[in-house]
């Protein structure tokens, strides 16, 4: 399977930046698109294409990071969780550094928790293998793409019968969130990048809705920077032509109805609830919870002594979640809060909107 | 050859017969020079050759100890003759220090040794002067080594960030990222023929460049935090601003696939035998073709370049693939695999 | 929010298989993707295969994005 040289990514490059400045200028005013995927986000500041935009077309983040919608609650149970005796925490790295109320993992390691990065989530089932004698949960944090892999986790648990692994459910849906942003007053929306490797699982299908109900172009677009332009042309493209589709420009990838054997894995496993979003507040069906059936599998359920939730103070994570603000419009965005020292989850994820505009866009150092 | 004993007590490190038997039977068997051979307190050296005495110091912690491409030991040595170099000093004498954990496989030890062997007969280098300490079960990692290491600068040689001006190039002698790239795929269960560590001495290579006349401005390794880390200190410390260009730099396919598995940033991760060589352009050239035939593989490249600086601070900045500019900024904290 | 890779499927239990990218070799769960075949291009995140590429459609995708390099080069 070949893929464009250095030099011919480039002048594709150029090609569609050419063809997004014509198409532009011919629609004739400002558009805003959100990007709702972290992937999206990081792709984006990595290769540096904000600033080869032409001025009337803004790209904003939107609640893409799952690691930067996950309540600060949920991060004070796994602290607390991993401060039991006879108990490990397994968690993505993503997770290590996001501020508690109090704390963070990557600190409470320090002072004896137990807490174990992964790769992969069968990683922990395979630690709940070796280690019979410990309890082993799993933070369980992701979207649609990644759910499936912890459903599968959870299966391949039932049928060897480790009975010594669980999750702690946070797992999220996209197009919940995508409802509230679309009728929100503040934001005002030409369109959407979709997440092209949600849409792997769901189908692009799942999509629809944003023509169908709401009236606004979508494109699903892969990570390559050739592929997020290709999408981004392609929306203003509908702009000008008067135009409200969602279509698929990943399509070596993405199918209309998606990954079924994920898809029922999942709905096996979970059932989805009212789940609150950092920045949102509750979203009905939202979230991801395990089923009843599953309950010993279910961390939830494990009384552990929590501090009262508390928002950092300052912290405008929940306003650029939504794409209202840009990070630099926060008061304490690179003074206080930088990636070494983060105060919000915007921050710490690699591809936090926050973290990526901080390393990528740049701050004084920057002309 | 298993020379230790399969299972290490802490009575190897208490000072009486079996620590004896330990530095005699492991340690010097491999290690073997007259200065090492007397066992005495302290090594009395021979009267410094002309120039500055050069001195440094590293501490090693490496899981796995063993790896694709080297060990602990192997590393030990190359890192602290490497650092020499990066002066411009000719190393010449090693102190070793190990601390070992009561119940290590006396098989990690002996490859250990065998691979600080290895290293000095590479780099020219002896050790001179060692120690081993025996901790608790518990207490320590299988195996820490500590160096130190003397070198010596000839006469009219000044290799330092000072010297660096606009316009100089930025030289890599190989491919970026062997090494971290290798160690993380150990811990994550990911293996690959053409995956392994870059560690190697350098010394040999940055003597082939100032002996041929090259004029060179600075030099550094990028260790623990890899090339960007080291762009940003040369960068504060110079003054000056860095412009690296992403289509040059030269990463090995596995080394990128890697990285894009486990969400790494492939010029944040370690080399243990690579050098960074800041050179006036005109001889930038000469570098990359020296620095070719020093390395296996070759792939030496130039990736960058030295600007002036135009705001308040120096920037490192990164032309990408696709033309664009932005920021590189310094990774915060321990890098961890991500699949967001 | 979603790292996921093209790795070609080089051998495969019933449920595992070995994927390969540069010289790069993981094993990974094929759960989610039970009818994966010796050679398929597969798109790993987090350990398990999650879908596979078309060559087809990565070929047309190839095309229509050649002809932005093409008018670049007309110019």
């Amino acid at each position: 399977m070949t893929s464009p040289s250095a030099g011919e990514e480039r002048r594709t490059v150029e090609g569609l930046l050419r063809s997004i400045r014509a198409e532009s200028a011919e629609v004739g005013r400002n558009l805003t698109f959100m990007e709702v995927c972290g992937t999206h986000t990081h792709s984006v500041g990595k290769a540096g294409l904000r600033r080869l935009l032409p001025p009337g077309v803004r790209l904003v983040s939107g609640p893409g990071c799952p690691v930067c919608v996950t309540p600060v609650g949920f991060l004070d149970r796994a602290v607390a969780l991993s401060r039991l005796p006879g108990t490990v925490v397994a968690t993505f790295g993503d997770l290590m550094r996001v501020p508690s109320s109090t704390t963070s993992l990557e600190r409470a390691q320090a002072e004896g928790a137990s807490v174990r990065v992964v790769y992969s989530p069968r990683d922990v089932v395979a630690l709940a293998r070796e280690r019979p004698d410990l309890r082993v949960i799993f933070l369980s944090v992701g979207f649609e793409t990644t759910t499936p892999t912890i459903a599968g986790a959870l299966a391949e648990a039932e049928a060897d019968g480790i009975d010594n692994f669980m999750v702690l459910a946070g797992n999220k849906i996209i197009p919940p969130a995508m409802e509230v942003l679309v009728r929100d007053e503040e934001l005002s929306l030409d369109g959407f990048l979709l997440p092209g490797h949600v849409s792997v699982i769901t189908g692009w299908h799942a999509f629809r809705f944003l023509a169908s109900e709401h009236g606004l172009p979508g494109v699903v677009v892969g990570f390559q920077p050739i592929d997020i332009l290709h999408g981004l042309l392609e929306l203003i493209r509908q702009q000008r032509a008067s135009e409200r589709n969602v279509v698929n420009l990943y399509g070596r990838v993405v199918s209309a109805e998606g990954n079924q054997a994920a898809q029922e894995l999942v709905e096996r496993m979970f059932t989805t609830a009212t789940t609150a979003w950092r920045g949102f507040g509750e979203i009905p069906a939202s979230g991801l919870v395990v089923r009843p059936e599953w309950s010993h599998r279910d961390a939830a359920r494990i009384e552990v002594d929590m501090p009262e939730p508390k928002e950092p103070v300052g912290c405008r994570c929940g306003d650029v979640l939504r794409g209202i603000i840009d990070p630099p419009e926060c008061p304490i965005f690179g003074s206080s809060c930088t990636p070494d020292d983060p105060v919000g989850a915007c921050m710490v994820s690699s591809e936090g909107t926050c973290a990526a505009w901080y390393r990528h866009e740049g701050l004084e150092t920057f002309q | 050859m298993s020379r230790t004993p399969p299972r290490l007590l802490l009575a190897h490190g208490a000072g009486g017969r079996l620590t004896r038997e330990l530095v005699t039977g492991t340690f010097l068997a491999a290690l073997d020079n007259p200065l090492l051979a007397t066992l005495t307190d302290a090594a009395v050296l021979p009267a410094l050759p002309a120039g500055r005495p050069a001195l440094t110091t590293d501490g090693f912690v490496v899981d796995p100890p063993i790896f694709p491409g080297g060990d602990l030991g192997y590393l030990s040595v190359c890192g602290t003759v490497n650092d020499l170099a990066m002066v411009g000093a000719r190393p010449l004498w090693l102190t070793w220090s190990l601390i070992l954990e009561e119940g290590v496989d006396g098989d990690l030890i002996d490859a250990c040794v065998d691979g600080a062997a290895r290293a000095c007969a590479e780099a020219g280098v002896a050790v001179v002067a060692g120690d081993t300490k025996v901790v608790p079960r518990g207490k320590g990692d299988r195996i820490f080594a500590v160096t130190a290491g003397l070198g010596v600068v000839p006469p009219g040689r000044h290799v330092n960030d000072d010297r660096i001006v606009p316009g100089d190039l930025i030289v890599a002698s190989g491919p970026l990222g062997d090494h971290g790239a290798t160690i993380m795929a150990c811990r994550h269960a990911m293996a690959g023929s053409g995956l392994h560590s870059d560690c190697a001495p350098v010394n040999g290579a940055v003597e082939a460049l100032l002996e041929a006349g090259i004029e060179v401005h600075s030099l550094h390794d990028p260790t623990r935090g890899g090339t960007l880390t080291v762009c940003h200190e040369v960068a504060e410390r110079s003054g000056h601003s860095i412009l690296l260009h992403e289509a040059d730099l030269p990463v090995r396919p596995e080394v990128r696939a890697v990285c894009e598995l486990l969400g790494l940033e492939a010029l944040g991760q370690a080399c243990e035998g690579r050098v960074l060589a800041w050179i006036p352009a005109t001889d930038a050239e000469r570098a990359v073709a020296l620095f070719d035939q020093h390395t296996p593989g070759g792939g030496a490249a130039v990736i960058g370049r030295v600007d002036a600086r135009s705001g308040r601070r120096p920037s490192v900045l990164l032309e990408t693939v696709i033309g664009g500019r932005r920021p590189v900024d310094l990774p915060s904290g321990s890098e961890q695999p991500r699949i967001c | 929010m979603c790292l996921a890779i093209p790795m070609v499927l080089t051998e495969r239990t019933e449920l595992e298989g070995v994927v390969e990218l540069d010289g790069v070799r993981r094993t990974v769960s094929l759960m989610l993707l039970p009818d994966a075949e010796v050679g398929d291009h597969l798109l790993i995140h987090a350990g398990f295969a999650i879908g596979s590429v078309d060559a087809d459609e990565a070929a047309k995708t190839l095309e229509i994005l050649r002809e932005f390099a093409d008018n670049m080069e007309a110019l």
